[in-house]
């Protein structure tokens, strides 16, 4: 006889790794757009659609970033129990370098400008 | 009345995808947390279920539409750059906003934060829509993923928040303006 599943007994690892995933994508477009406001090299480097400038390949190698991220968590992952705590307290930060690395003041405040 | 080609891709950027993925937003938290805390008592049906897929899906669909129809179609006309000489900069808003230090700070703080803190919003949901998917009503038992989904749902939020809010600020002191004109209706 079976018992009523519960959640503790799922494997989390592959919700893990869509979170752990989300958060380096978006640690990955905060970075992306400091580096490209705080370098001019980095700047033309990110711009590989000139109608949309650098914007266009920060939120390009952002999204390639994330998707490889979370594909390679998953397959890591998958199937396994792993600890949330930590996953959540990386994922939140990562989150919190998103915002702050794309508030223009911030940017400004780390370049001493 | 009429309305130009410009004009037309910056309301459906900003009103047709972005407004109604804001929308969505209060029904999205209402549910999610219902669901993530509502105990043994709550009941959820396949056809809710499937419902609040479908509604998730909806959003993530939405929000991917509003950052690439703002980076693609509205955001080059915005920062368009005018021929040299041009002194009426009204067909080109980061020059025009740029142009007073009564109005930069509009481009500087507020375009440059827009533009990127919005792609957090659809990544953010992206990922909230595949593990309520994956894991629907069990999101409950995990403190750590409910934390997590509900986290990240506020985050994107607030992200389409800030985004939505300079927009409409831009859009009233540098307007895209351009394009072909398509006339919808005649005057008498």
């Amino acid at each position: 006889m079976s018992m009523p599943s519960t959640t503790d007994e799922i494997p989390n690892g592959s919700g893990a790794a869509a979170i752990l995933g989300a958060g380096i994508g978006c640690g990955a477009i905060g970075i992306l757009a400091f580096w490209g406001d705080a370098s001019a090299g980095m700047n033309k480097a990110l711009n590989i659609y000139n109608p949309s400038g650098a914007l266009s390949g920060v939120t390009t190698f952002g999204i390639i970033i994330w998707l490889i991220a979370w594909f390679v968590l998953d397959r890591m992952w998958r199937g396994k129990t792993v600890e949330m705590m930590k996953v959540n307290v990386t994922s939140f930060a990562l989150l919190a370098v998103g915002f702050l690395l794309t508030f223009p003041p911030f940017m400004d405040l780390l370049q001493g400008k | 009345m009429e309305i130009t080609t410009h004009d037309f891709w910056t309301v459906v950027h900003g009103m047709g995808f972005g407004a109604l993925f804001m929308l969505a937003f209060s029904g999205a938290i209402a549910e999610l947390y219902h669901l993530s805390t509502g105990g043994a008592s709550y009941q959820q049906s396949e056809r809710d279920r499937m419902m609040l897929n479908l509604y998730l899906i909806a959003m993530v669909v939405l929000a991917w539409l509003t950052v690439f129809s703002g980076i693609y179609v509205v955001y080059p006309w915005y920062r368009a750059v005018p021929p040299a000489g041009t002194t009426d900069l009204s067909l080109f808003p980061r020059r025009l906003l740029l142009s007073s230090g009564k109005t930069s700070e509009w481009h500087n703080v507020g375009m440059e934060w827009k533009e990127h803190v919005a792609w957090l919003a659809p990544i953010a949901m992206t990922m909230v829509a595949y593990i309520t998917m994956k894991y629907g009503r069990t999101i409950m038992r995990p403190r750590g993923m409910r934390t997590a989904v509900l986290g990240f749902v506020v985050a994107a939020f607030v992200a389409t928040g800030v985004a939505g809010a300079f927009g409409a600020f831009l859009n009233k002191y540098a307007p895209v303006r351009g394009g072909s004109t398509i006339v919808l209706m005649e005057g008498e």
